[in-house]
């Protein structure tokens, strides 16, 4: 069965309709892309799934358990992380709290284990920024921990989002456009990531607007065109694809 | 460059030999304190700095951890000294324990921070603190009130004083001020450990990005109940010593200036750091107790030697919020962050001059004059 499936999910606001009878089956260990053009309502679908907006109709099971209506944080809590389009990291926070806030639902301190230091707080708390400081090191952050996130340059903190995302060993990490205002070689970099991290056991579900770039690394990629799905399949097949080529170019192309 | 300073640290984690040095002759020198100075005024007014010092510590979870601006604080102040007032004096004829009080008026407090605290989670910025601004309006009002139970306009008067292995307190301060001393210490501990923990992190996830900090996996709703309750603590905290030391408490005692006061300590200190919580209490208290009835007695003296009548009929205490007032006002001109800020504060309001030098290092060479965000 696929880790992730969205099965007929729509969402209007007010007259407008987002998201429209969409379904995406995700299986366990894939790369799958979600492609369209601007305002297509990729993102949408992202904060469908994390539960900042609620699905008007349809399901969203992720490993048979239904997510309709499950906050974000009890989402996060099911191991599903994700990052933002727009970075939202903590910017007065360093780079290294960063990570370890991103581990906050493999940790189990309660507020007296934090504040008189218990042998399990303490524990906890340096098993924790060791595995942070792994991660940072796995991203290429490491030389940066104690540096304020907001003082990274912005290719930098897109990969903090990264690592603070994967700091609580998500089954499923939603990258949102990850690459987007990168430079062609930082793309290309962070797509090499994004193999990686799939490597490591981790499903990936990638949005991304920039249609050349996931033909490389994805295994199944969807378009979405005005809240619709318009084509799916393997990058081959969907780039050939004439709606594909419309949506993306015009009418005439 | 990177990793040299570690610039989370307001107060420790690991001190480095200098500041241990300097935490060591702070701690020595306040406990010699009372035994140097033998003026009882001049000890009674530091041990109130005590009471203060922990209001500011306890808002400063809320305001400057959790990043809540909370405008009613005393009201919590006042249900912790309300809570020790009333079992522990004539008014029902009770006479509980000061000691185990501390931790039952705490709680008492706490509880009342999360009733408080529940209606305001949907709100933020200008919104929460006109609503918490009433609570802080509401609560004294329910005191005053309430006469059958609180002594009404009169309050509450021969509140127990502490007895502890046989001695009795009584109007002596310097065993207050110890008491103070010690909870101050352990505040401070216990703060500076939760800084630098799973909840403290949570806290301030939430004071930088909300939104983000939920897909985080932080409730934000028990995350932000537990700042208020911890903040509330602390003032049930210090108003059981309160009560106890001045014996005598009413409703007028927590009104509005008193949280407009501890927050003005915050903002002039360092919002979000605990050195700066500490500085900022103590010197608006000393300045409050010791400084203005002090400079009063002078000019008075100076009015009799002189006999010039216009110098006996000043009073500097009067001129209390013009000189906080001013003192905010200096402080926001020459120094916004505080006067010990926390390390976040001081990048935010120094952005650019901050910025290491490495980040800029970094954005040059790997993504040229494209990479700022």
């Amino acid at each position: 069965m696929a880790l992730l499936s969205l099965q007929g999910i729509s969402k209007s606001f007010g007259g407008l309709r987002a998201v429209q009878e969409l379904s995406i089956e995700v299986e366990r260990g894939a790369i799958v892309s979600l492609i369209g053009p601007n305002g297509a309502g990729k993102s949408t679908v992202f904060n469908l799934i994390t539960g900042i907006y609620r699905p008007t109709s349809g399901e969203i099971l992720f490993g048979g358990r239904r997510l309709n209506g499950l906050k974000p944080n009890a989402v996060a809590g099911t191991g599903i992380m994700r990052t933002f389009q727009n970075i939202r990291l903590f910017a007065f926070m360093t780079v290294l709290e960063n990570v370890m806030v991103g581990r906050h639902v493999r940790m189990h301190a309660k507020l007296w284990d934090g504040g008189l230091h218990t042998p399990f707080g303490k524990r906890e708390e340096a098993a924790t920024a060791e595995t942070a400081r792994e991660l940072l090191k796995y991203v290429g952050l490491d030389a940066y921990e104690s540096e304020w996130a907001r003082n990274l340059p912005y290719g930098m903190q897109r990969k903090l989002e990264i690592a603070r995302a994967l700091a609580a060993e998500p089954a499923l990490l939603l990258l949102d456009e990850p690459a987007a205002g990168a430079n062609p070689t930082e793309k290309h970099r962070l797509m090499e990531l994004v193999r990686a991290i799939r490597d490591r056991g981790v499903t990936v579900f990638l949005i991304e607007h920039d249609m050349k770039l996931v033909m490389g690394i994805s295994d199944y990629v969807h378009v979405l065109d005005y809240g619709e799905k318009i084509a799916e399949g393997t990058p081959e097949s969907v780039r050939r694809n004439p709606r594909v080529i419309e949506a993306y170019l015009g009418k005439g192309a | 460059m990177p990793g040299a300073v570690s610039r989370s640290t307001a107060l420790g984690g690991r001190l480095t030999g200098r500041q241990s040095a300097l935490l060591g002759a702070l701690i020595f020198a306040l406990l010699l304190f009372p035994l140097i100075d033998r003026n009882a005024s001049h000890v009674s007014a530091v041990a109130d700095a005590g009471y203060f010092v922990l209001l500011v510590f306890g808002l400063n979870i809320v305001v400057g951890f959790a990043g809540l601006l909370d405008l009613g604080y005393a009201a919590f102040f006042a249900i912790g000294a309300y809570t020790y007032a009333m079992v522990a004096s004539a008014q029902f004829n009770l006479h509980f324990n000061f000691w185990p009080m501390l931790v039952v008026s705490a709680c008492v407090a706490a509880l009342f921070g999360v009733i408080l605290g529940a209606p305001t989670l949907r709100l933020r910025g200008d919104y929460l603190a006109i609503v918490t601004l009433g609570f802080g309006e509401i609560v004294p009002q329910i005191f005053l009130n309430l006469d059958k139970y609180s002594g009404g306009p009169n309050g509450i008067s021969a509140v127990d004083q502490p007895v502890l292995f046989g001695h009795a307190f009584g109007f002596d301060p310097i065993p207050y001020y110890y008491v103070y001393v010690v909870a101050v210490g352990l505040c401070v501990i216990l703060l500076n450990n939760l800084r630098h923990s799973r909840i403290g992190r949570a806290w301030m996830a939430i004071r930088e990005d909300e939104l983000a900090a939920q897909h985080m996996g932080i409730n934000a709703t028990t995350t932000k109940l537990l700042a208020f309750a911890m903040g509330a603590s602390f003032a049930g905290l210090a108003g059981v010593i309160y009560a106890a030391k001045l014996t005598l408490i009413s409703p007028d005692e927590f009104n509005f200036s008193v949280s407009v006061t501890v927050l003005a300590a915050i903002v002039l200190g360092g919002m979000g750091s605990l050195l700066g919580a500490l500085l900022g209490g103590v010197l608006l208290s000393l300045l409050n107790f010791l400084v203005l009835p002090q400079a009063t007695n002078w000019v008075h003296s100076l009015g009799f030697a002189l006999h010039a009548n216009f110098l006996l009929g000043l009073d500097f205490t009067n001129y209390r919020f013009m000189i906080y007032g001013l003192i905010l006002v200096l402080v926001m001109l020459f120094r916004p962050e505080g006067l010990i800020p926390s390390a976040a504060r001081r990048a935010e309001l120094h952005a650019a001059e901050i910025a290491g030098p490495a980040a800029a290092q970094a954005a040059q060479t790997e993504y040229g004059e494209s990479g700022s965000p």
